[in-house]
């Protein structure tokens, strides 16, 4: 049924900047305060203000763009988006109508194996409205409240080209936006805390058609499972329609995460006339090429490129890459690590295995750990030397970890050097074959294995602090000599 | 006479109280009377004075249109929608006048939200005019013109976005200034159309007026529109005499609806000038005709969005009546905005659908440019335009209430001013049947101290600063 059909999917992603204030006026924009504390006669629209421009939310929105592969508009201007909502206090929105920001940009993002390319229409500035609490916060079915914490906050909206052809690579597009956004650091992108959320058109055309399909719109969710499932609803909903030879209603859907099913939102909003019209308040802006490119010039290494750069450079391979690559912050930790201790897979090894075993026990992200890539680069560093043998060095991560102390300094409180010195140990080795005939014979009689044990006793006596590769050369030289 | 101490702050503030208890029933040109915050600001300015770190304003009793936020004291626009609304901060211009030690006396009277040219569309009363209380002051500023008139204030703060602080000037015979757009500070002033506002001061002469724009002038961070200007310096400099300057008489203000009595004076006042020293030509604007189209389409556009926010949710009047949301907010504002005010937004609403907006709204936008080039054009050989302010004096209340196109005609010559974003100047020039005339001098951007040296000298050189009315 649903291969006669091309599916067809344009996302509006919307992220929350993380500028210290406001888009127009210097409310703070911090998130989970006490309802209407972060309020200011400007951003509650009271009668005689004005907004004034946030320069921080426009260079932000700049880098967003060039992560975005955009063109920069020279010219700009903000426009009134006209509607009355209880949450909207002005009664009209200051967004961008037709000359946004930048424009003309591209997405490239992996999906089952293949890079495919999503092309952006444009992006924009807009501020974010507050938000409503209904009954099932205030217990009163007859009233709802208004919180304005979130209003006048820096939105920015990017609009993508009807390119994605599933479900699944609306996902992938989405996640691949989020990470560049991350990465550029202009946004949190934290969906619990709504500061990323998408709404999504999908439509469907037959096969071969260049023509769009009439097309059913979702919006404002903050989860990437909801909306593929609401888009897997959706889309074989509309098979189902056209099958039968009828049409597709052009509307918002909602979707019900209980039933795993979309319902028609008909409400008044469906025909909304805007009237915009250029915002009288602020002055049209222009973005000059220097400004660009210095911001250009400023921009993080990007994830792709930079997974790119770990697997060429580094040699390591592409999951590891992706895995290192997860945040910046971690991309960064692996960057410096490897180039200080000059091990990138040892490097890779430790972050992803130990490291990031004990960053989730404590419920931590790794910018936030004691542990600094000189930590771990001294860690590699004293095993390559034989200062400490793996095993050991296992051991001393986890106290590291917990006091910030160097590797060094924690070996040397614990005493916890290997042994390395062969007159050292070789007493202890006599002994440990004097003590251990059974074995040692074993040995001499071709039992291989027998060693084990041996090497195991030795390690015991030296409470784990034998250079265990000594301790087995010395044991077979005297086991066979 | 407050710096060489002959008479106190708290001494003139209670004087000019006393007097708006005696005429004040008559006039009606107040909303908020504030006696008690008044007389505390006149303490507070004496003592500014008695250390010698006054301002020109210092202690000096004036009135606020109350279209202007004051923090603290119920700020109406004269609307039911904002009857009972207590801003919680000042405006920047009342700000910079407190903190030079002014002393408010109260909230002006205007037309509701902005929006008239008589004060007959205040919810709460009409004002009278000081010169036969049978008559409007004009507006929307009317409380502004009527108390400075009455000797209720020494000068007032009014707010012009098409007219609204010349006409009532011209019809109460007093002198009003529309400052250069951006050239006062938005913020506070509550939003009628946004591109086209601006707050100007009422004074008795062209001097009191040239003092209070320099205390209220400059540039605001908290207005993206206001200029980055230098120092205000408008007061010195405004004797310099008119010997040299060239006068402009455009043809198309004078109007046909205009009453014989103000060409008359205005035509007088012209000759006086010329006499001073100045010369005067013809000179032509054929785009004035677009002029009241123009406005009428753009001002209403942006008060329809301005006034959106009139909804019950916030602050101001909130008619809990309906049964759901949306019915709520269409009560509150069905009772809370005046017919005017409804008009209007209705008239911006459309001018601004689907549909229409590049018929009406972008082809008005596109007029304005036509204008504003034609004033350009003209001040390459003129330095500023001689014109009446207003084509009628005032007329009886309730004359012009029936039709509102009537009461638009009104500012056929002071809207041009105000879609070009230029300073105009209103001075008294005369009388006609014992009400007074007044003559308009517009300039280039940012002329101002032109207007008042040609306005200043004209005052000089006549006695109409000196009549009072009778009350």
């Amino acid at each position: 049924m649903a291969y006669k059909y091309e599916t067809v999917i344009g996302l509006e992603v919307h992220a929350e900047l993380s500028t210290n204030s406001k888009l127009f006026c210097n409310c703070e924009v911090k998130f989970g305060s006490e309802a209407n504390t972060q309020t200011c006669p400007i951003c509650l629209g009271m009668p005689g203000v004005l907004p004034v421009m946030n320069q921080r939310a426009v260079e932000f929105s700049i880098r967003a763009a060039l992560g975005l592969n955009c063109k920069i508009a020279s010219y700009s201007k903000f426009d009134r988006k006209n509607y009355f909502y209880p949450d909207l206090p002005k009664g009209y929105q200051i967004s961008q109508y037709d000359l946004p920001l930048a424009y003309d940009g591209h997405v490239d993002y992996e999906l089952d194996g293949e890079t495919k390319r999503v092309r952006i229409n444009r992006i924009h500035l807009e501020e974010d409205a507050g938000k409503l609490v209904h009954a099932d916060v205030t217990g009163n079915p007859n009233q709802s409240y208004v919180d304005f914490n979130r209003s006048c906050v820096p939105l920015l909206e990017i609009v993508s080209e009807p390119d994605l052809r599933s479900p699944a690579e609306a996902i992938a597009y989405w996640r691949a936006v989020k990470e560049i956004l991350e990465y550029v650091e202009i946004s949190d992108c934290n969906m619990e805390e709504g500061s990323f959320r998408c709404d999504a058109n999908i439509s469907l055309r037959p096969v071969g058609s260049k023509e769009l399909g009439t097309r059913t719109e979702l919006k404002n969710k903050n989860s990437f499972q909801h909306v593929m499932t609401a888009l897997e609803y959706e889309e074989k909903r509309q098979a189902r329609i056209l099958d039968q030879g009828g049409k597709v209603i052009q509307e918002t859907v909602l979707f019900d995460i209980n039933t795993g099913r979309t319902a028609s939102m008909r409400s008044k909003e469906e025909a909304h006339d805007y009237r915009y019209f250029p915002e009288p308040d602020l002055v049209p802006f222009e973005v000059d090429a220097a400004e660009v490119e210095r911001i250009r010039a400023a921009l993080p290494e990007l994830p792709a490129e930079r997974r790119k750069r770990f697997v060429e450079e580094y040699g390591i391979p592409t999951y590891d890459a992706e895995f290192l690559t997860a945040t910046r912050q971690m991309a960064d930790f692996f960057d410096e690590t490897a180039r200080l201790s000059s091990d990138p897979k040892g490097s890779s090894n430790w972050i992803m295995g130990d490291l990031s075993g004990l960053l989730n026990n404590a419920g931590i992200e790794i910018q936030d750990a004691k542990v600094t890539p000189a930590h771990l680069s001294e860690l590699i560093e004293l095993i390559k030397n034989q200062t400490i043998s793996g095993k050991i060095a296992k051991s001393v991560l986890p106290d590291v970890f917990e006091t910030g102390k160097t590797p060094k300094q924690i070996v040397e409180e614990k005493g916890l050097s290997q042994i390395s010195d062969a007159s050292a140990i070789e007493s202890i080795v006599d002994q440990v074959i004097e003590e251990n005939p059974g074995p040692a014979q074993d040995y001499r009689d071709g039992k291989q294995k027998a060693i084990g044990f041996l090497v195991g006793q030795v390690m015991k006596a030296t409470r784990g602090k034998a250079n265990p590769q000594m301790v087995n050369q010395l044991l077979q030289q005297k086991l066979t000599g | 006479m407050l710096d060489s101490g002959q008479v106190s702050s708290v001494e003139l503030t209670q004087a000019y109280l006393e007097r708006i208890e005696a005429v004040e029933a008559q006039v009606r040109s107040f909303i908020t009377l504030t006696p008690e915050q008044a007389l505390r600001q006149a303490e507070a300015a004496d003592r500014m004075l008695a250390t010698g770190e006054a301002f020109p304003l210092t202690g000096i009793p004036m009135q606020i249109k109350d279209v202007m936020c004051t923090a603290g004291v119920r700020t109406t626009c004269a609307s039911r929608m904002l009857e009972d609304y207590v801003p919680v901060y000042n405006a920047t211009a009342v700000d910079r006048l407190f903190s030079q030690g002014a002393v408010m006396l109260g909230k002006g009277n205007m037309d509701e939200f902005a929006m008239g040219s008589s004060c007959e569309n205040s919810a709460f009363h009409p004002t009278f005019n000081p010169w036969d209380l049978g008559r409007v002051p004009g507006g929307s500023s009317g409380g502004a013109g009527a108390s400075v008139a009455s000797g209720e204030a020494v000068y007032a703060l009014g707010s012009d976005t098409g007219g609204s602080v010349r006409q009532p000037a011209s019809l109460c015979g007093v002198v009003g200034l529309k400052p250069s757009y951006g050239t006062v500070s938005r913020y506070g002033l509550v939003a009628f159309a946004s591109s086209l506002d601006q707050i100007g001061p009422v004074g008795r002469s062209v001097a009191d007026c040239a003092l209070v724009l320099e205390a209220i002038a400059g540039h605001d961070p908290r207005d993206a529109t206001s200029l980055p200007l230098p120092e205000a310096n408008y007061a010195s400099g405004i004797d310099r005499g008119v010997e040299g300057l060239r006068l402009g008489v455009p043809s198309e203000y004078f109007v046909e609806g205009i009453e014989d009595g103000v060409r008359r004076a205005v035509e007088q006042a012209i000759a006086t000038l010329e006499s001073l020293g100045a010369s005067v030509r013809e000179v032509s604007l054929p785009s004035t005709k677009y002029a009241l189209a123009c406005y009428y389409i753009i001002a209403p556009s942006e008060c329809s969005a301005n006034l959106a926010r009139y909804d019950g949710v916030k602050y101001g009047y909130s008619d809990q009546q309906a049964d759901d949301m949306w019915g709520a907010m269409e009560q509150t504002r069905r009772h809370g905005f005046g017919p005017e005010v409804t008009r209007r937004i209705m008239l911006g609403t459309f001018a601004l659908s689907a549909g229409y907006y590049d018929a009406y709204y972008l082809k008005a936008q596109q007029a304005r440019t036509l204008i504003r080039q034609d004033f350009a054009t003209v001040f390459q050989s003129v330095d500023a335009l001689v014109t009446p302010t207003s084509p009628v004096v005032a007329f009886p209340v309730g004359d012009k209430t029936g039709d509102p196109l009537q009461m638009y005609l009104i500012d056929v010559c002071t809207l041009p001013v105000n879609i070009a974003g230029l300073p105009a100047l209103s001075v008294p020039c005369g009388f006609s049947d014992g009400l007074p005339v007044g003559m308009q001098l517009i300039g280039p951007h940012l002329s101002e101290p032109t207007l008042l040296q040609i306005g200043h000298a004209y005052e000089q050189a006549t006695e109409w600063h000196k009549r009072f009315p009778e009350l």
